[in-house]
Formats: C-alpha cells, sequence, structure tokens
C-alpha cells in the first residue's frame, strides 16, 4: 500500500467539502447546537454550584459529572445525525459522475481508494473537534477541570465518530442515490446504538451480546475517563468490518 | 505493445466479447469500429484493468493485465465513455489530481497539468471550474486527463462524441500528432472518425472480429475491382465500345454523358488507356475520376454478412 495514493485521494475529497457547502453547512450547524449545550450545561452547572455554596446542601457539584459527561455524550448523537451528510457522497456521487472509473483504471489499489475516502472524511470530524477544544480551554481558564475525563472523552468520540463514517462509506458504495446511502447510514448508525436497550429482555447470554454490539454501551467507559483495550479494540474492529465490506461492494463492481 | 488473444467476456448468459485476439504495434493508431453494443466498451474496460475477462488473456506494455494491473494502469491514458471529471473541481487543479493519481512525482506535476492544457488547447479555461465548462470542454478536458501522465498507449472511447465541428478536428489532428510516441486505441462508430485518424481498423460485431486490416486495403477487399467513372462531351456507340475493348475492363455503362467504367482487380494501370482510346474516338473527355467504395458501406456489407452467418 501506498500512503502517498491515500493522501492524493484523500486530499481531493477532502478539499471537495470546502468546494462545495456541505463543510461550511455541517461544520456551522455542529458548532451551534454544541456552543448551545455548552452554554447550556455551564449555567445549569454555575447554578448548582451557587447553591451549594449558599446551601451547603447536596453533593459538591463536579465539573466532570456536570459539563464534561453530558457534553460529550451529546456530541455522539450529534455525529449521529451529521455524519450521514459526510459520508453519503464519498462513493455514490463518484459512481453517479462516473469518476469511479477516472480511480479505478488508476494504479491504485482498492484499499488506496477506501482509505483515502475514509480518511477525507475523518480528517473534516477531526477538524469539527478541534473546534470544539475551546469548551475544554474555557473552563480550564475559569476553574479546575480533570484533564483525564476530558482526553477519553475525545478519544472516544473520535472512536465512536469512526464507526459511523465507516458505516457510512459502506453505504455510500452500494447505491449511486446520495439521500439513500444517507438514510441507511442515518437508520443503521442509530439501530447499533439502541441494539442494547433490548437486553434486558433477551435473556442473560444475548442480552450480553447485544450490550457489547452496542456502539453506545462502550463509549460509557470513555465518558468517566477510562479508556478500556476491551472498548477500543470493538470500534477499531467495527471501522475494519466496514471498510472490508467497502472492499468486497468495490471489488464487486469489476465483475457486474 | 498490446496483444490480446482469446478473450472472452460473458455477463451471465450474454456474450459481450467472444474470443478476440488482436495485436497492436508501438506507435500505431488503431481504430475500432462497430455498433452501438458491439462491445467495444468492454474489450476497452478490460484493458484497462476496470474488469476482469471470462477467459483468455491480454498484454499491455509487456504486462499481463490480470497479474499485474497496476503497472499496465500506470502506462495507459483512458478516456472512458462519460469523460470522468468533477464538476466541482477547476480544470488545473483536476489535471493534477489525475496526475498524482497516475504516479507523476509531485515536481513534475506543474509541467505535466501544463503540458496536457497545451496540447488540448485548454489553456484559456484552466481555471474555470469544470461544472461551468460546455460538453466539449468537458470531453477535451477527460482527453486531457488521459495523457496528463503521458502514458504508452491511450485507450479512448469515442473521444470525439458531443465536439462541434471544429473541436472534433482539432481532437483528430491531436490524436494523429500522437502516433508514433503513444500507441492508440480508439473505438467508435463513426466511420469518418476513424478514416482520418487510424492507420488500421478492426471491426468488431457481437463481440467477434469481422474484419481487421488497413484502410485501403479494406476498401479494395469489399470493392472486387474499380470502378471510374467519365463525363465526356459527345458520347457515341463506336467510342464506348473502343473503350469497352481496353484490356482489363470488364463492363462499361452509358448513361448519357457518364459512362461508368468496371475494372478487374487485378488488370493493374488502366486508366491512361481507358482516357486514350476515349480521346482517340474524339469523345471529348471532361471529367474522369475513381469511384470509392466508402468505408459506410464496408462497414455495412460486413456486418450485414456476419447477419447472414448467425
Amino acid at each position: 500500500m501506498n500512503i502517498g495514493n491515500v493522501w492524493t485521494i484523500a486530499r481531493r475529497d477532502y478539499r471537495s467539502y470546502f468546494n462545495s457547502p456541505i463543510a461550511y453547512i455541517v461544520i456551522a450547524g455542529f458548532l451551534t447546537i454544541m456552543g448551545w449545550m455548552f452554554f447550556f450545561n455551564l449555567s445549569h452547572f454555575n447554578a448548582q454550584a451557587m447553591q451549594y455554596q449558599v446551601f451547603s446542601q447536596g453533593k459538591s457539584p463536579s465539573i466532570t459529572d456536570g459539563i464534561i459527561r453530558p457534553l460529550y455524550g451529546n456530541m455522539n448523537v450529534i455525529f449521529l445525525f451529521l455524519i450521514p451528510f459526510i459520508t453519503m457522497r464519498l462513493i455514490a456521487e463518484e459512481r453517479k459522475l462516473h469518476t469511479i472509473e477516472l480511480l479505478m483504471t488508476a494504479p491504485v489499489t482498492l484499499t488506496e481508494i477506501i482509505l483515502g475516502k475514509f480518511f477525507s472524511a475523518y480528517l473534516l470530524v477531526i477538524v469539527m473537534l478541534a473546534l470544539t477544544l475551546v469548551y475544554p480551554i474555557i473552563l480550564f481558564l475559569t476553574g479546575n477541570p480533570e484533564l483525564g475525563p476530558i482526553a477519553a472523552s475525545y478519544l472516544g468520540v473520535l472512536l465512536l465518530a469512526g464507526c459511523y463514517l465507516s458505516l457510512g462509506l459502506f453505504f455510500s458504495s452500494l447505491t449511486e442515490n446520495q439521500i439513500v446511502a444517507g438514510a441507511l447510514t442515518f437508520a443503521s448508525g442509530l439501530f447499533f446504538w439502541l441494539v442494547s436497550w433490548a437486553s434486558q429482555s433477551a435473556g442473560p447470554v444475548w442480552g450480553d451480546v447485544l450490550t457489547h454490539l452496542s456502539l453506545i454501551s462502550h463509549y460509557q467507559n470513555f465518558g468517566q475517563g477510562l479508556i478500556n483495550t476491551g472498548d477500543i479494540v470493538y470500534y477499531l474492529s467495527f471501522i475494519g468490518f466496514g471498510l472490508f465490506l467497502t472492499h468486497r461492494v468495490l471489488d464487486s463492481f469489476r465483475w457486474r | 505493445m498490446i496483444q490480446v488473444s482469446h478473450l472472452t467476456k460473458s455477463y451471465g448468459h450474454r456474450t459481450a466479447v467472444n474470443d478476440l485476439s488482436f495485436e497492436v504495434q508501438k506507435g500505431e493508431v488503431v481504430g475500432f469500429l462497430g455498433p452501438n453494443g458491439a462491445g467495444k466498451s468492454t474489450t476497452m474496460k478490460i484493458l484497462t484493468g476496470f474488469m476482469p475477462a471470462t477467459s483468455g488473456s491480454a498484454k499491455v506494455a509487456g504486462f499481463e493485465v490480470f497479474e499485474n494491473p497496476i503497472e499496465v494502469k500506470r502506462n495507459i491514458g483512458f478516456l472512458p465513455e462519460t469523460p470522468p471529471v468533477y464538476p466541482d473541481m477547476a480544470v488545473d487543479e483536476y489535471l493534477g489530481f489525475a496526475a498524482g493519481l497516475h504516479g507523476v512525482p509531485k515536481r513534475s506535476i506543474k509541467a505535466a497539468v501544463d503540458g496536457a492544457l497545451e496540447k488540448t488547447s485548454l489553456g484559456d479555461v484552466r481555471s474555470r471550474l469544470i461544472g461551468n465548462l460546455s460538453k466539449g470542454y468537458r470531453q477535451r478536458v477527460g482527453l486531457a486527463q488521459a495523457l496528463v501522465h503521458n502514458p504508452q498507449v491511450l485507450i479512448l472511447d469515442e473521444p470525439t462524441v458531443g465536439l462541434d465541428p471544429k473541436q472534433i478536428i482539432e481532437i483528430r489532428e491531436l490524436i494523429k500528432g500522437l502516433a508514433g510516441d503513444h500507441t492508440v486505441i480508439l473505438s467508435s462508430h463513426i466511420l469518418p472518425e476513424v478514416t482520418a485518424t487510424c492507420q488500421r481498423i478492426i471491426v468488431i460485431n457481437k463481440g467477434q472480429i469481422v474484419a481487421e486490416d488497413t484502410i485501403e486495403r479494406l476498401t479494395t477487399r469489399i470493392n472486387k475491382g474499380l470502378i471510374y467513372s467519365m463525363t465526356v462531351k459527345n458520347p457515341s456507340a463506336s467510342g464506348i465500345d473502343a473503350v469497352r475493348k481496353v484490356p482489363g475492363v470488364k463492363s462499361v455503362s452509358a448513361v448519357g454523358p457518364k459512362l461508368v467504367v468496371e475494372i478487374n482487380p487485378i488488370s493493374g494501370e488502366t486508366r491512361d488507356l481507358i482516357v486514350a482510346a476515349a480521346v482517340h474516338e474524339s469523345m471529348g473527355v471532361l471529367e474522369f475520376s475513381a469511384e470509392r467504395v466508402s468505408l459506410e458501406e464496408i462497414f455495412l456489407q460486413l456486418t450485414t454478412v456476419e447477419d447472414h452467418q448467425v
């Protein structure tokens, strides 16, 4: 595999986000919602802290529980909604425009094409995440938050977003229609999230299986500042499996 | 440069390409001719490594397409039926991407892009978005994309579709200019195009080669003899008789002042004798010309003969 080829493809796709309104709309929407949530969490936390100081009752509020955990937990929900818009065009549009023929007759491998596309979308997500660093910076300037949970939350969000991206890339390879690709990404992303709901009633063995399958149940540890190898392995396997399926789909174009 | 032997491609029960074998030498410009759906695009897609064949083998620039697709792709410039252009990119940005994708080293990309822009005379629109260009320009951008990494082999699927007559002539000149340095295969269902640009044509129908030769030889092969037409001032029975007696003349028919003279193909040069006979009989020759059977007729004959066999 040639990293140069991956980069060539990734750079084109990444730039293409900014050639169209997609990147601006997604980033603006994301930051508006996140900013509003941060503001809400912060003022709610302030009120609680004030109450604690005045009446000295209840338990001492912590920045981690009051701001960090809900903020990054909600960020996952927003990515669930926004990532389909980022990934839906990746391959579907290339098929529609016939530019897939340029990629597939160029001296690059399918793996390089897929990784290039995946990293272009990942790069956009990383930029979005980088812009949210302003919230912990505000917290550090005005308070005394713990670094651990913040760092772990970022790692968790990054991995979870990678899963959505991998899922989105796969659905984008299945169809020429971007709307179909986006809708399938959203529906299946939501399904992988909510699958653990059935674990209560599914019996002990299947209940465990469903909990382990759920994208969100693996995030819980990150939210508490715990980095668990099992969770990382789960997310990385999820991403890898999605990319593998995409590879199979692209390979099948050659046989039709 | 290109060797194809016993290439077969089936889609389920439908056979698109059936036992195709041909060779193209370095520097040749070869035309793939055939009605729509004859298997031209399929053959091209196999040669470019886009899809594998069901059986048979294809070698491009010394590399087996199925075993060494990356090496083959490095040596091929491909213009598919629909130009593979991104409407949201500027022309030069797109060509830079295509060059990088085909392994042109970073420091030579700018020169490669400038060269391709010049060859396809796209310099004026280099910084415009491809989405805002007309179909003809997009086609040229597609061609520039195929040329940008200076490949040994160019495979062009209907390169002049959608162009206006002036652009068609420019593109044909460009393709002719590529001969020698590059090996070119182009497909077309438009016959004058192939006549204008190619040294050799391969006629395909229903996935099989029905004829493969130079244009001149194909013409004589189908012609089975030459036909001259002569216009005279004073047609006379004795004059027509004299022409008929010239050795090698098969038949003469006269309609008013126009004489149609059919010659046996093996009889060699007879034009002098025919004209001399007419002048001798003082018919007053006004015009003398060879009538050629056009490529259209050859093409129709070849493809209809095929129909009879099926």
